[in-house]
């Protein structure tokens, strides 16, 4: 392979400038070459690129020779290249006939923040939107279902339950075994102080069963298969499968969604059940082994604490809550671009959306348990 | 200059428990522009893919610019990077970048210049690609299939690279892109002494740009030479292939 740096030498005669150039001008000098590119001649006089000497030209030498003959075309003086050899001209001929573009000039206003943040609000809207008409479509997918049972892709259903709901039931029990016995040793360790050991239990009871329980099993859905729905979905989106269902007069709501949000719906208050079970026996755990509370004290205290009331709020919230993260992950799935990071974004959107909605909607339902008296 | 630009020495590639390509010798000289055919299915991907370093080979040894592909350090890898471009079947382009990003990638990656430098050779390359410079800033998945491929060219010979593989890289054009494309080639083949291996069913094509045509035929090369020699080959799938086509232009559907 030659390589020789590019060079420039520039001489004068009758009142034209010729400027001679030498050596490999290719991409392996681009360094090099940017520098001469920006060559430019002293006065505004003709100015003739001599080529003739250069031994081997690729497209980035010849962006270089074209910025020279350019940059002095517009500063007045008529620039040609001369001695071209046969071997190059058809390069510089297509470069000659590029049109350079100028780099859109950065735009920066006092308006940009103002467009900014009617624009996120106008998104905001149009997201609620579109989930309550995915909510809405699923909804009458599921009336026809019942109408026709026979329509529902059962296999599907079932399928998802085993991965969202059966999978998770090791983690789902283990987390929530640690819940309740950290609520628990705390419990113990500061109402000791007061002699009201006894309370513990009512104090886990009440929290597990209302609260902990079915946010924790709910957010570690959201995690765990909204993401997965998110990412399936995008992925088919991408990959033009959902436009090839549609295409098949098949709706993916009915075929895809409907199934991994039912099975979500179904398995969302089997774990959260699951759950709370798991928190009290840690609970019970610590109580036994911390607590100074033997087990069948505890288990005489639970039964007195727990009221039907506080488990059916539990239970109800749950699949509610679940059905919000199905629809939420379909939705991120089914809004994914065509591009690999739209589809990140698109889980990571899907879990934070569907947590954020999880919370808001548990504020919701702690006002209407207060109102009905539950 | 001595070195071929490939060669090729009995090699063998096992896939998913069978022979996909079998004893397979072939030498590419450097400034040649061959062309590839065989039916589909028949292993022509794997071998551009296998020259690439991207399926290991089960038998056999490739040289590609002088650098046996077996023994290839970091470096060589890295340097045979700038000196090898490679058209996709499908384009391959970086979903996330766009399609001037995406030219200009490989740029940033193994040459050192400004942004502008950059910016206006990317658009040089995609003009003489035929892109004009308003969909520039576009993303892949706003392109047509065509598009795609001449972005997915413009970014095979970003870096000017001596060798060139291109697997199917007309196919999607229209016939007037497709004909710019041939001279396109043979442009840079001019001015860079280019050397082309490309994978296509384009006989036009085959018959304008390529110096030589070589048949794969299940694994192995059944013919090999120029395009008059291998289109009167007697073997029994290039009969038809070329009986196929000609009665095809002979009724003047091209
Ligand atoms: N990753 C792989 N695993 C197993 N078999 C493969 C793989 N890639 C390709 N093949 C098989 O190798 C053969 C040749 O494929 P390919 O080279 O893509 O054909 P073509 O000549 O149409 O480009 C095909 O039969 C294909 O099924
Ligand atoms: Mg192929």
């Amino acid at each position: 392979m030659p390589d020789v740096q590019p060079q420039v030498e520039s001489s004068a005669s009758d009142g034209a400038a010729i400027l001679t150039l030498r050596g490999d001008w290719i991409a392996r000098h681009s360094s090099a070459l940017e520098r001469l590119a920006a060559w430019r001649p002293q006065a505004a006089s003709s100015l003739r690129v001599d080529v003739s000497r250069i031994d081997s030209l690729d497209t980035y030498g010849a962006w270089s020779i074209e910025s020279i003959r350019r940059a002095a075309s517009q500063s007045g003086a008529p620039a040609e290249i001369v001695g071209v050899r046969d071997r190059h001209a058809s390069i510089l001929r297509s470069l000659g006939r590029i049109d350079l573009a100028p780099a859109p000039p950065a735009r920066a206003t006092v308006v940009d923040p103002l467009a900014r943040t009617g624009d996120a609000l106008l998104a905001a809207l149009d997201y609620l939107l579109a989930l309550a008409s995915l909510l809405g479509r699923l909804v009458i997918s599921f009336m026809q279902v019942l109408a026709h049972p026979s329509r529902l892709r059962w296999i599907s259903v079932v399928h998802h339950i085993d991965r969202v709901g059966l999978r998770a039931v090791p983690i789902i029990a283990l987390m929530t075994f640690l819940i309740g016995c950290i609520i628990a040793q705390q419990g113990f360790f500061h109402f000791r102080r007061f002699g009201a050991s006894d309370y513990v239990v009512d104090l886990v009871t009440i929290l597990v069963l209302r609260e902990i329980g079915v946010l924790l099993v709910t957010i570690m859905i959201a995690g765990r298969s909204g993401s997965a729905y998110t990412a399936e979905v995008g992925s088919m989106k991408m990959r033009e499968e959902i436009d090839a269902l549609r295409t098949m007069g098949l709706d993916p709501v009915d075929i895809l969604i409907l199934p991994r949000v039912l099975a979500i719906t179904i398995a969302a208050p089997m774990l959260t059940l699951l759950g709370m079970m798991a928190a009290m026996v840690g609970a019970g755990f610590v109580a036994a082994t911390y607590g100074d509370m033997s087990a069948a004290i505890y288990m005489e205290r639970l039964r007195e604490a727990a009221t039907s009331n506080d488990f059916q709020v539990g239970m109800i919230k749950a699949p509610v809550m679940a059905l919000i993260i199905g629809t939420v992950a379909a939705l991120e799935g089914l809004r994914v671009q065509g591009s690999a990071e739209s589809l990140g974004l698109g889980a990571t959107s899907s879990v934070v959306k569907s947590i954020f909605l999880v919370i808001v909607l548990d504020g919701v339902f702690a006002i209407i348990f207060a109102w009905v008296g539950m | 200059m001595a070195a071929p630009a490939i060669r090729i020495d009995h090699l063998s590639v096992r896939l998913g428990g069978r022979e996909v390509i079998r004893d397979l010798s072939l030498t590419v000289d450097s400034g040649e522009i061959v062309g590839l055919i065989g039916a589909s299915g028949s292993g022509k991907t794997v071998l551009l893919r296998t020259m690439l370093g991207l399926v290991p080979m089960s038998g056999g040894s490739v040289d590609i610019l002088g650098a046996r592909l077996r023994d290839a350090t970091q470096d060589d890898v890295r340097l045979m990077g700038c000196r090898v471009g490679m058209l996709f079947q499908h384009g391959a382009l970086f979903s996330s970048l766009s399609v001037r990003e995406n030219v200009e990638f490989p740029m940033r990656e193994y040459l050192e210049g400004s942004d502008r430098m950059f910016r206006e050779i990317a658009l040089a390359k995609l003009q003489m690609v035929g892109i004009a410079p308003a969909d520039a800033d576009k993303l892949p998945s706003e392109l047509s299939g065509g598009m795609t491929k001449r972005v997915a060219l413009a970014r095979a010979l970003a870096l000017d690279p001596e060798l060139v593989f291109l697997d199917e890289p007309t196919s999607g054009l229209d016939p007037i892109a497709s004909r710019d494309f041939d001279a396109l080639i043979k442009t840079l083949h001019g001015t860079l002494g280019l050397t082309v291996f490309m994978i296509t069913h384009d006989l036009h094509t085959l018959r304008a740009i390529c110096g030589r045509v070589a048949a794969l035929y299940e694994g192995t090369i059944v013919a090999d030479g120029s395009y008059e020699s291998v289109s009167r080959s007697q073997h029994l799938w290039l009969r038809d292939y070329f009986r196929g086509e000609r009665a095809v232009e002979a009724e003047g559907w091209r």
